[in-house]
């Protein structure tokens, strides 16, 4: 049983690294994105383990920056992934333009909020 | 040609791209038998002249929104009503006179003045009480104030002030009142085409069926009386603008889970800060819309649109909520959030992006190697899971109220507030509505709600399922509390908007199919027309919504059903050809391709007729409603008896007199009613007002009111007031005066201070103030300020609001004195007498006059320290 499930384990890694790899390079660029931002606030949630969350409004704006860039860039990703039926017709830069925007209002409201 | 969709496919939307055919769609007119080119030029002049049709009815109806709020401005003047407007229109004078920052950093020490009880420290010499005084002014701890900065929903003051402010800039001078008591109408205005933007999504994609169902949904709205009771002009309060931000934030999600737009999902995130800004009311969209997305997902109707709906406006949502200072930190820690954030709308948001995960993996893995990791990621996540739970669950538990606050406990319990809290139990507003209530706010849409329900099931769609849930959990909530039919009032809009356009929809298709018949004689044209009514498959329409029509459209169909079944069969090969052909132009039009019943046509007449009359008695009584029943200001009165019209302007009076006649500084005690309108008018401290943010204070003006006259004199002097005020309706029958509202005062009294006991105010269980009151009822200060000298007026005494005489008729004031009542003795203001310099017959008494002078001088430094 052990056996093969380690061997299950196994196949199921190399199928998954062999279907990631198949995925164009610009949505690669996007998940490095993702996972640089949720590398930071789980720094940030260290770094308050440590120190105590004294200004919370300071904690809570650099948490929620970092976990809304992640958002947004998995949103972006799914609008610009061409095997999504739904987003056929919306074209890429429509879709990066809305990010922006939306990184624009998110970054604003985290300026006021960090004190 | 688009093969007529089964409904299999209607359910599976979530999973797929919506069909295309509805794309391709160009316009819903009825197929007429024309060649298609013709029916399209003819189809797109239809649709111009119905798009200017819709603008045209949008700004009429925003001009009804308007007009029908105006009863209160023609019938009294453009006053402000009520007593909680007052408090907002104080602070937009602020605001207006000293710009926003002055605004936020305002600390208003008018109200809820509180000096520190002197006779805790009088066991000390005198040197002790200054050294604590000194303290307390040293603290700030001086008056107790309100910091308006931090305990205030914005938007309301902000949205009026920027009003005023761009007004003022175009050279239209309004004055901030007027501004103020017109900024409901407007919004209101607002708000019913935000109901047609709502109703429009979710109604079957179709754009003229949703515009229509929009249309009446908006007329609906612009007219329900639930609404207008808290926006009519003059009701200068949160859920004026609140209402509005509401239904436009579930517009904003509902059009963003639709087009699954980013830029949709910011404006979302926007218009819900407006909304948190706006009333505390937020809680209900930020419970709602994760409870939507959770019903999404286990129905089974994920799809990256959610995510992109749900998941920035939670970031976004939660940061700009913490933004405004009333609710701060609450965002993200207290339990109406904490269900929110880490039961209700953080889980869901980590559900959602589980959810989102085993989507991806599922699109790139095989399915074998998909099983294979779904068997390993549950066995370890189930572990995990629980780890998280049982840790939550300690959380929680440990703290007393399990984290929810007061009245969101009361909202689940509705007998908590009853048992526990009396000042919210007082408050007629929060109490639960009486059936007669539900036909006054909501009317003939409380029977079409129902129909409106069925109707989104047939698609349900994801937009329309929220719909279903927003009205659902509305009507649960309005249960609890009359305040809240207010949210239920759009939602009942929306369903009786799609209901009625759906019959309407279904009535005219009836008579337009058969409209031609009655004109054609010819028996040739009869049998084509028969066969086209026949070909018509035989399924039943669920939508015959209204009770009155049903009975008789029922029984018709089933015969005729009958008879149309029987000459299908005969006539074979003939008739299915061309019934497929017929049949595919009957499911071009309605995308739920239902085949559809054609009603007879007396029937469908008879029913649009019976509609518009439902819809002529709703007009009328909505329009009633808002003049006779929500058009009073309560600051003024009006009474129509054989010799005119009556105007009791006794409040303004009462104001006017105390801003005249009294020093800036003086301090007036009252019960908390009436907190907020003497800031306002009469410019005076008040100790406590309409705000009721701590309960000891208003029970020590209860137990004042409700002790005899010295140890009232002792607790008012002790909060250095100055002068009493009182509400007496005895003279004229107002019965919304302090003597009904007493028993009240002595409960929330006795809530703190146990030796205010109510049995003792009731002779029997009964509460009276005739001879055969208690005397610890006609000795209370309560009764005695408001029957001073009442004898005088008709020599008997008689109260017309309780309708007897009163018990103690003849007695003195020895504490207070008279120095105002008004021309209807309905607001009467009393002032305290100083304490005298020396006690006449007392010291007699006392032999050694070492300890009388000790004596003296206790009573003296007990007292007047100052002076």
């Amino acid at each position: 049983m052990a056996k093969s499930s380690s061997s299950d384990a196994q196949a199921l890694i190399r199928s998954l690294r062999s279907a990631y790899a198949a995925t164009p390079t610009k949505l690669k660029i996007i998940d490095l994105y993702v996972v640089y931002a949720i590398t930071t606030a789980v720094i940030q949630i260290v770094y308050m383990g440590i120190v105590g969350s004294f200004p919370f409004n300071s904690f809570l704006s650099g948490i929620l920056s970092c976990v809304g860039t992640a958002v947004l860039a998995v949103c972006l990703r799914i609008q610009v992934n061409k095997e999504n039926k739904e987003f056929k017709d919306l074209s890429p830069e429509r879709a990066f333009a809305d990010f922006v925007l939306c990184n624009l209002v998110l970054h604003l409201v985290i300026m006021n909020f960090l004190g | 040609m688009p093969q007529p969709l089964n409904l299999n496919r209607i359910h599976r939307w979530g999973l797929q791209s919506p069909p295309a055919s509805h794309r391709l769609l160009p316009c819903l007119i009825q197929p007429s038998m024309a060649d298609p080119s013709e029916a399209k030029g003819e189809g797109s002049l239809r649709k111009a002249f119905g798009g200017v049709l819709g603008v045209f009815i949008l700004l009429l109806i925003g001009t009804l929104a308007f007009s029908i709020r105006l009863f209160s401005v023609i019938k009294y003047e453009s006053v402000i009503h009520e007593f909680d407007p007052y408090f907002n229109y104080r602070v937009t004078q602020f605001l207006t006179k000293n710009g926003i920052y002055d605004f936020w950093n305002w600390f208003d020490d008018r109200t809820w003045y509180y000096l520190e009880n002197m006779s805790t420290y009088c066991k000390n010499s005198d040197l002790d009480i200054v050294f604590e005084l000194m303290l307390l002014v040293i603290l700030d701890r001086y008056p107790l104030g309100r910091v308006i900065g931090g305990t205030v929903y914005p938007g309301l003051t902000l949205t009026a002030g920027s009003i005023w402010w761009l007004l003022n800039n175009l050279n239209i001078p309004l004055s901030v009142e007027t501004v103020c008591v017109f900024t409901a109408p407007i919004f209101s205005a607002n708000a019913a085409w935000a109901t047609y933007l709502l109703t429009k999504a979710p109604s079957h994609q179709f754009e003229v069926k949703g515009t229509g169902a929009g249309l009446t949904a908006a007329a609906l709205l612009a007219m329900v009386p639930s609404y207008i009771s808290r926006s009519v002009a003059g009701s200068y309060d949160n859920e004026a603008v609140a209402i509005f931000a509401l239904i436009f934030t579930f517009y904003l999600y509902i059009k963003t889970l639709n087009t699954g737009s980013l830029f949709y999902a910011t404006l979302n995130a926007l218009s819900y800060f407006y909304m948190v800004c706006s009333w505390g009311g937020y809680t209900f969209i930020i419970n709602l819309i994760p409870m939507h997305v959770l019903l999404c997902i286990v129905t089974g109707r994920y799809s990256s649109r959610l995510y992109i709906a749900y998941a920035p406006l939670v970031v976004l949502g939660t940061l700009l909520a913490s933004l405004v200072p009333v609710v701060g930190f609450n965002a993200v820690m207290t339990s109406e959030h904490f269900a929110s954030f880490l039961v209700k709308c953080q889980e869901v948001f980590i559900i959602l992006h589980v959810v989102a995960f085993v989507y991806y993996i599922k699109g790139i893995l095989s399915p074998k190697m998909f099983k294979v990791a779904m068997t390993l990621v549950v066995t370890i996540g189930i572990a995990v899971c629980s780890a998280v739970l049982a840790i939550l669950i300690a959380l929680v538990a440990s703290s007393p109220t399990k984290g929810w606050s007061g009245r969101s406990l009361s909202l689940l319990d509705p007998t908590y507030a009853s048992k526990y809290i009396p000042i919210i139990a007082s408050v007629s507003e929060h109490q639960p509505p009486t059936w007669p209530s539900y036909f006054m706010d909501i009317n003939v849409l409380a029977f079409l709600v129902p129909a409106g329900i069925v109707a989104c099931f047939l698609p349900l769609s994801d937009a329309s399922s929220f719909v279903i849930l927003y009205i659902a959990t509305s009507v649960y909530f309005s249960g609890v509390m009359v305040r809240l039919m207010l949210v239920l009032a759009p939602a009942a809009c929306i369903m009786s908007g799609i209901a009625l356009s759906e019959a309407f929809d279904a009535f005219t298709r009836s008579i337009k199919f058969q409209l031609p018949k009655l004109f054609e004689a010819s028996p040739s044209d009869a049998g084509d027309t028969n066969r086209g009514t026949q070909d018509e498959p035989t399924k039943v329409d669920n939508n015959t919504p209204t009770e009155k029509t049903e009975a008789t459209v029922k029984e018709r169909p089933s015969e005729k059903h009958r008879k149309k079944e029987k000459k299908k069969l005969e006539k074979g090969k003939e008739i299915k050809e061309k019934g497929k052909e017929n049949a595919d132009k009957v499911s071009n039009k309605p995308l739920n391709a239902k085949k559809l019943l054609v009603l007879p046509l007396e029937a469908s007449a008879v029913a649009i007729l019976l509609l518009i009359i439902l819809g002529a008695f709703y007009v009328v009584h909505c329009v009633w409603a808002a003049a006779e029943a929500y058009s009073a200001p309560s600051i003024v009165l009006t009474s129509h008896s054989h010799d005119g019209l009556h105007v009791f302007d006794d409040f303004r009076e009462a104001y006017a007199w105390l801003k005249h006649n009294t020093d800036v500084d003086d301090k007036v005690a009252s019960w908390w009613d009436y907190g907020y309108q003497t800031t306002a008018m009469a410019n005076r401290t008040v100790i406590v007002d309409n705000n009721t943010w701590n309960n000891t204070h208003i029970a020590t003006v209860g137990t004042a009111m409700s002790s005899p006259e010295k140890p009232a004199w002792d607790i008012f002097n002790s909060l250095d007031v100055k002068y009493v005020l009182v509400v007496f309706g005895g003279l004229v029958g107002y019965s919304s005066d302090d003597i009904n509202k007493f028993l009240w005062m002595v409960r929330i009294g006795g809530g703190v201070f146990p030796h205010i006991r109510e049995p003792d105010y009731l002779r029997d269980g009964q509460y009276r103030i005739d001879a055969h009151a208690t005397p610890t009822m006609l000795n209370c200060l309560m009764y005695k300020l408001s029957y001073y000298r009442f004898v005088e007026t008709d020599g008997k005494g008689f109260d017309r609001v309780r309708g007897t005489e009163i018990g103690k008729k003849h007695f003195r004031l020895t504490h207070f004195e008279e120095v105002f009542t008004t021309h209807h003795w309905m607001v009467r203001i009393y002032k305290l007498k100083s304490p005298k310099n020396r006690i006449r017959g007392k010291s007699k008494k006392k032999t050694n006059p070492k300890t009388t002078s000790k004596i003296n001088s206790n009573k003296n430094v007990k007292k007047n320290p100052w002076q």
